[in-house]
């Protein structure tokens, strides 16, 4: 991405996520039943959502990358895994904390997408080891390729599993979004916007940086410095 | 009639290394190449690419008419490779490994009791290759190589492992003559010079095709007799290329330098 | 997905995968590592979980679950040792240098693999009926193997895919489970959630279709990517 529509983008993730703040804060009302606390969901729920968006998305590169053999399309692949890590981390976060304020544990297992999330990060969790414990550049990308794509089609199963174990144990305590009263669901199609466009910005600067210091490394070897 | 081999600037890396740096050549069919050179200079990693277990990363590959990776699978069934690795299952005996590859290769049981007479080890056959000495199941190896009667075979140091006995069973099988002093005679080329051999060598080239052989050796003496065309190579690149008639062992020890 | 044309002399595919099972097996039974093993593994497990839960007798979802995480664990051994004996020898190389399709491999393994979690099956039902079940597992005998062959086929698929990735890997024991626990869940559900009726009394077809989904989705996926893990 050039240097001119990455700032663009990083431009337009500021303003949505000032947006946003200010809406969740100022906006959105203060739900009855569960307080303040219950503003966590603007955060937690995008963070969900555009993190498994990313793992499938992740596959999909990774299916690209095995056809076309194209090493950038592993470098894309990597990096929005990688993002998708640190957001699912964020959301398995946010998700406890949201569970202690509502029901008073740390932990609850009658969640399904809290215990989906937490067998899909168990998972790719080993995607970077799996990585790194293969030598051969080559091989370890076409390797990840492979893990990617099993991953990706695992991440809908996983939810589907799960939430048919759950289902006619415990009824789903939130409610869907398109429940939700006007103003909040407002604020929370502003939020999914401000943290998908957080993280397209992000997996940009990343994408940037690896390609950056891969063009110093083959230009310092042309050079003879190693 | 394609040649055997054509490479045209074949690299391949081994993460920042060039294991073949822009490698090129021909070899006419019935002829056989005999690439010297240091541990690490690439030897094992061009066979490998010949015998389609590595791609090229750049560059053109063309076996037997073939382009590589393209077209690897026609060139599979006619490529015979005998490397540093036996490639067999130490806890199955020669005949039952053998039969695997017979039965992988569409080949007849008959042509496993054939080579396992020819190497004299048939009466050891039965036995796990786990208790055979290495200079046994080198032959097994070889057998293995030869099996399909491939018009294009890959040897990798052949003779190693390997008492001066032996040697004379498997020369035959990779369409070597005498293997000592093998000289200016034509005694070692698997062209056409009207050989009258009823083993299974001659059977590689009433197969309709002549046998064409790539040879790694560390061996300049035998290495230059067997050969029609000699390759150097050092650090992935090309050294020394030549006919073997106009080749120096001087320039061979070279390499080595 | 490479695939074979037609004018080409190669050498069938069902002839490839009974010469390699055949191989597989024959290797097996002289070293007697895999299957064997996993069974062990599974009996001493009901023991640690008689004494773990300190029970005597389980029924419902309890020997539901026993029964499952120990035959998960068990199959976890058997796709660790799977490619390892290939790896080690070259027969991958060898296996690469014929004019066979490469789904042969997949097939031979999957097929081993199941041979494996067969043999272990056979020795951990009895056993875990014996130590801990009694009668439950003798009513609903038929519906139990029903659930027992979906889960196997699902265990199957993802364990050859694992296998093949794992062997290569430098962390080889490790990367292998913990690969397969998390991408196994939904046979753990699945599979116990069939068998805690059957472990009591009652139906569980919801779950058989789940496990038959997963089983169709990994199977697909594994044939797809496959010959990428084998090639260099």
């Amino acid at each position: 991405m050039s240097g001119r529509s990455l700032r663009t983008l990083s431009i337009a993730s500021v303003v949505a996520m000032a947006i946003y703040l200010g809406l969740v804060f100022f906006y959105a009302p203060i739900e009855a039943e569960e307080g303040f606390l219950q503003k966590i969901f603007y955060l937690h729920v995008p963070l969900a959502i555009v993190s498994l968006a990313g793992f499938v998305i992740g596959g999909l590169m990774a299916i690209a990358h095995l056809r076309t053999r194209e090493a950038r399309w592993d470098l894309r692949s990597y990096v929005t895994i990688h993002m998708s890590l640190i957001f699912g981390l964020g959301a398995l976060i946010t998700g406890s904390i949201w569970a202690r304020g509502s029901w008073g544990h740390w932990w609850v297992w009658s969640e399904p997408t809290l215990v989906s999330f937490l067998i899909v990060m168990l998972l790719y969790a080993t995607y970077q080891p799996l990585r790194f414990s293969i030598e051969d550049p080559d091989r370890q990308a076409r390797y990840a390729s492979v893990f990617a794509i099993v991953a990706g089609a695992f991440v809908p199963m996983s939810f589907l599993a799960v939430r048919l174990s759950t289902a006619y144990l415990h009824p789903r305590v939130l409610g869907s979004s398109s429940n939700l009263p006007g103003p909040m669901q407002l604020t929370f199609v502003v939020a999914m916007a401000a943290i998908g466009l957080l993280f397209a910005t992000m997996c940009s600067y990343e994408l940037a940086a690896k390609r950056t210091r891969i063009l110093v490394k083959s230009r310092s070897r042309i050079l003879g410095y190693r | 009639m394609a040649p055997a081999v054509r490479l045209e600037g074949l690299t391949r890396r081994y993460g920042e290394r060039e294991a073949l740096d822009g490698v090129s050549l021909t070899l006419a069919r019935g002829h056989t190449l005999v690439v010297f050179g240091p541990n690490g200079a690439g030897k094992s990693t061009l066979l490998r690419v010949l015998a389609t277990l590595l791609r090229p990363q750049e560059g053109r590959v063309e076996v037997l008419g073939h382009g590589l990776p393209g077209e690897a699978w026609a060139v599979r069934g006619q490529v015979g490779l005998l490397g540093h690795e036996p490639l067999l299952y130490r806890e199955l005996s020669a005949r039952e490994n053998l039969r695997l590859h017979a039965r992988l290769h569409g080949v007849p049981e008959e042509r496993v009791e054939e080579l396992l007479r020819a190497l004299e080890i048939a009466d050891r056959g039965d036995e796990p290759l786990r208790g055979l000495s290495r200079g046994t199941v080198q032959r097994v190896a070889v057998a293995r190589a030869v099996l399909h009667d491939p018009p294009l075979l890959l040897l990798d140091e052949p003779y190693a492992n390997l008492d001066p006995a032996a040697v004379s069973l498997v020369a035959p099988l990779i369409g070597a003559g005498e293997p000592a002093g093998g000289g200016g005679d034509g005694g070692g080329r698997g062209g056409g010079d009207g050989l009258e051999n009823e083993g299974p060598r001659a059977r590689a080239r009433t197969r309709g095709a002549p046998l064409t052989r790539v040879i790694c050796s560390h061996d300049p003496a035998r290495g230059l007799a067997e050969a029609d065309v000699v390759l150097g190579l050092r650090a992935g690149r090309v050294a020394l290329l030549a006919n073997a008639r106009d080749t120096d062992p001087q320039a061979i020890g070279e390499l080595y330098r | 997905m490479s695939s074979v044309p037609e004018t080409l002399p190669t050498v069938g595919t069902r002839q490839a995968v009974g010469a390699l099972l055949r191989k597989d097996l024959l290797v097996e039974l002289r070293t007697l590592e895999a299957a064997p093993g996993m069974a062990l593994f599974a009996v001493s497990t009901f023991v640690v979980f008689h004494f773990a839960l300190n029970r005597n007798s389980l029924e419902g979802d309890l020997a539901a679950g026993v029964l499952w995480v120990t035959l998960l664990f068990a199959a976890i051994l058997g796709v660790n040792r799977l490619f390892v004996a290939d790896a080690e020898q070259g027969g991958i190389d060898g296996f690469l240098l014929a004019p066979v399709d490469r789904g042969a491999m997949l097939l031979a393994k999957a097929t081993t693999l199941l041979a494996y979690l067969v043999v272990l099956e056979l020795v951990a039902v009895p056993a875990f009926a014996l130590l801990l079940a009694g009668a439950a597992v003798g009513h609903e005998l038929g519906g139990l193997v029903a659930v027992l062959a979906l889960a196997d086929l699902g265990i199957a698929a993802i364990g050859v895919l694992v296998a093949a990735l794992a062997v290569r890997t430098r962390a080889r024991d490790l990367i292998g489970p913990l690969l397969a626990l998390p991408l196994l869940v939904p046979v753990a559900i699945g599979a116990a959630r069939a068998s805690a009726p059957l472990l009591a009394a009652g139906h569980g077809g919801r779950w058989l279709g789940l496990l038959a989904l997963y089983d169709l989705v990994f199977g697909l996926i594994a044939y797809a990517v496959f010959d990428f893990l084998l090639e260099d």
